[in-house]
């Protein structure tokens, strides 16, 4: 694996500079937090990297997986997996659907496909959870699903855009080492924002962002 | 507080009389339609039950070819409609001109069907727009080819018409869908997992929004198979479709073609419930492929292409829209257009102060009708939303199918039984019996269009005015309906189009005794002088985007 590497990023709203020169690089298997207030520009950032940045920005900088710079490439080729505060499961698929809709498309053949896919859910805890509607999911199941999908289309990297918000206490620890636990055990660089020191990984990098 | 007590027993009854103004004609009329169509119709001799009617149609010459193209045109323009809705958004999606596109399309929507089909006429007949701008440089041509290009025998050029207008109001549909959808989200995550724009728009969207926009198809089904205007224009002729063939039925001089007509008008009605439920069969299958579709995780397939070919083809057929309006348009201004001139050689607008007398009275009873019927039905629907606030109680999806019951029957299976109805009650013919069928189409047109943003408006806002001591009413005055012009401005600008554009309730309910612009034009476009035609269709075209300008610049005046 690579790392993911920002130079000289900004990103201004109508002539206001958001993110100014921000340069960081992230190792494979390591977590970098941003943190910072909402309305700072954590969440533009992300999606500047993921290349799904509104238009009423304007920004520059390079992004780079290694050596692959992706700023002209569209995000569906950039193999950089999301996770959002929801958990943004497709409520017209079943659980199962959701990630074999991700699953990589080399992987042929129906059977398996649905392999991988069983093979995922149960890494996660949820054996037998392919036919469920994901509505009939807790919170806590949803995430794991949402995590095992972003795994499942094999990102290079994973941006997390404070994944842990609106999953309770008790949920939030645990959920959080699982995201951790998995993307190291993939070698995957992760970049986090979120406003709530808690939910940096411990011994990662924080860089506080928007205090100027 | 004994007036605020009979204000709510007021409002308590909107819903039931919203329904009644608005179904009543409806189903009275569909067996008012359905005894004839067995035989039995006193007032002209019709005493006993038989399947007579039902052996004479069947024995009309043509019939066969008539139901043929009926149910091709039926078929063909609600599937190739939705496909190029859909497409269109895909490849549209997130693009930055994305977000006035409906903008775009109004102009295209406030025009009437017929006028369309007119303009449409114009622009592809042998002797058309097309075929001139290309005439002699690149056919050859000095006289007008001798094909079918309007009335053909297949109903092309009908299927043609029915698109221009039902592809930009599926996508006004699909746009208004998207909202309650996590739209960005979603594509988000799509394109995340490697999926481009179109691929994931129709893998990830497109399934969310489905749901939301079958009515409205359905609404398209059961209009492409039962459209008489249009096809008066543009169908073909011998044999018409079967709507055509109906309508000439009722309209004949020959009373006993009543029976016949009635059969053929019911037939209309089952062919409508026969081929939404056999859509609802192939979406069942459609849902399983897809659900394979989706699994199989293809990232870039064919999805793009399709989508890209699809947008070609709605910018034709809003290229086609704009050439038919300006045609019509052109031709009320011209003065002399030689074939293969590409422009009119003389120009007259004078023509059109020539006209004026008998564009007036046309024009006076277009305006007045639609102007009443958008008022009643405002008054109606917002009674029925204000009802509903002050019940806390939102009306459920049966409503939904109810509002859409005048859009799914065929107008020509309730409005002879209608018309029955209202010579046996002495009121065909007058302005009041049209306003009423009007209102049939323009109550759940309106209904539409102002129940989201009023129900989306917060609530906070009424409830602080009446902790201030504000009456229900004046809540309503002075707080919601300020606070809601512009949606309400444009739920009457549609509501007005609506009426504008209805021809076959203004031909029944006003006996042949009410012309408006629509009736008139559509009676002129088979064989009066071009100029003439154009100068109704185009008046016919521009009322309804007068509509749309006065209430786009009203509501700029209320902020």
């Amino acid at each position: 694996m690579t790392p993911l590497v920002l130079e000289g990023v900004r990103i201004t709203l109508a002539g206001h500079a958001l993110v100014d020169a921000l340069s960081l690089t992230v190792a494979p298997g390591q977590c970098v937090t941003l943190m910072g207030p909402s309305g700072c520009g954590k969440s533009t950032l992300l999606a500047y990297i993921a290349g799904t940045l509104d238009a009423a920005f304007a920004a520059s900088g390079s992004v780079r997986i290694g050596e692959r710079d992706l700023v002209q490439v569209p995000p569906e080729q950039r193999r950089l997996g999301i996770l959002f505060q929801d958990d943004l499961l497709f409520p017209h698929m079943s659980v199962g659907g959701n990630l074999a809709f991700a699953l990589a498309s080399h992987v042929r053949s129906r059977e398996a496909r649905a392999a991988r896919v069983d093979a995922a859910l149960a890494e996660a805890g949820l054996a037998g959870f392919a036919a469920r509607d994901p509505a009939t999911l807790s919170g806590g199941q949803r995430a794991r699903v949402a995590l095992m999908r972003t795994l499942l289309s094999e990102p290079a990297a994973l941006l997390l855009d404070e994944p842990f918000n609106k999953l309770d206490a008790a949920l939030r620890g645990e959920f959080r080492s699982f995201v951790y636990a998995h993307a190291a055990e993939r070698g995957l660089p992760m970049l986090l924002v979120t406003h709530d020191a808690d939910d940096a990984p411990p011994r990662g990098r924080v860089i506080a962002l928007g205090t100027g | 507080m004994g007036e605020a007590v009979h204000q709510l027993t007021h409002l308590r009854a909107a819903p039931l009389v919203t329904v009644a103004v608005f179904l009543l004609p409806v189903v009275a009329g569909l067996a008012g339609t359905l005894l004839p169509a067995f035989g039995y119709l006193p007032a002209i001799g019709g005493l006993e039950l038989s399947l007579a009617p039902w052996r004479d149609l069947v024995a009309t010459p043509g019939f066969a070819t008539s139901l043929a193209i009926t149910l091709l045109t039926g078929i063909v323009t609600p599937m190739v409609a939705a496909a190029i809705a859909f497409c269109f958004c895909a490849w549209a999606h997130g693009r930055p001109w994305m977000r006035r596109a409906s903008a775009a399309v109004t102009p295209i929507l406030a025009t009437p069907h017929s006028a369309v089909a007119i303009g449409l006429a114009f622009v592809v007949a042998p002797s058309g727009w097309i075929v001139r701008l290309l005439s002699p440089w690149a056919t050859g041509f000095d006289v007008p080819p001798e094909v079918a290009t309007v009335g053909d025998p297949r109903g092309v050029a009908l299927i043609v018409a029915l698109l221009v207008k039902e592809v930009p109001y599926l996508v006004l549909m699909i746009v208004g869908a998207l909202a309650q959808v996590r739209v960005d989200a979603h594509m988000a995550i799509a394109r995340s997992l490697g999926y481009s724009r179109a691929s994931a728009w129709m893998k990830a969207i497109a399934p969310q929004v489905y749901r939301q926009v079958r009515l409205p198809i359905f609404a398209v089904v059961a209009f492409s198979l039962s459209v008489v205007d249009v096809a008066l224009v543009v169908g073909p002729s011998n044999p018409p479709t079967l709507a055509v063939l109906a309508m000439r039925g009722f309209t004949d001089a020959d009373v006993a073609r009543y029976f016949p007509a009635s059969a053929a008008a019911v037939l209309l009605f089952l062919l409508v419930m026969a081929v939404i439920a056999a859509w609802v069969t192939c979406e069942r299958v459609a849902r399983v492929l897809g659900r394979r579709w989706i699994a199989a995780g293809a990232r870039n397939g064919a999805s793009g292409p399709v989508a890209a070919a699809g947008s070609l083809a709605f910018a034709a057929l809003a290229l086609l829209a704009a050439s038919s309006i300006l045609s019509m348009a052109l031709w009320s201004v011209a003065s002399q257009w030689r074939f293969p001139d590409a422009l009119p050689s003389a120009w007259d607008v004078a023509q059109w102060s020539r006209r004026m007398s008998a564009l007036a009275a046309p024009f006076w009873t277009t305006l007045a009708t639609g102007v009443v019927s958008t008022l009643v039905a405002l008054v109606l629907v917002v009674a029925c939303l204000e009802n509903e606030a002050r019940m806390r109680r939102r009306a459920g999806t049966g409503v939904l199918w109810l509002l859409y019951v005048p859009l799914l029957v065929p107008q020509i299976a309730f409005l002879f039984g209608a018309q029955v109805l209202l010579v046996r009650a002495g009121l065909d013919g007058t302005l009041a019996a049209v306003v009423w069928a009007h209102l049939v189409f323009v109550l759940p047109y309106l209904f539409l269009s102002l129940c989201d943003p009023w129900r989306a408006l917060d609530p906070r806002y009424a409830r602080s005015a009446a902790s201030l001591g504000a009456s229900p009413l004046r809540v309503l005055v002075a707080v919601k309906i300020p606070l809601l012009s512009r949606p309400l401005l444009v739920a009457c600008a549609v509501a007005f189009a609506v009426s504008v554009a209805q021809y076959l309730p203004t031909v029944f309910a006003g006996n042949g005794l009410v012309a408006t612009l629509t009736t008139e034009a559509v009676t002129l476009a088979s064989g009066a002088d071009r100029r003439v035609v154009g100068a109704y269709a185009t008046l016919q075209a521009l009322l309804p985007m007068a509509g749309f300008a006065v209430a786009v610049a009203w509501g700029r005046g209320t902020r």
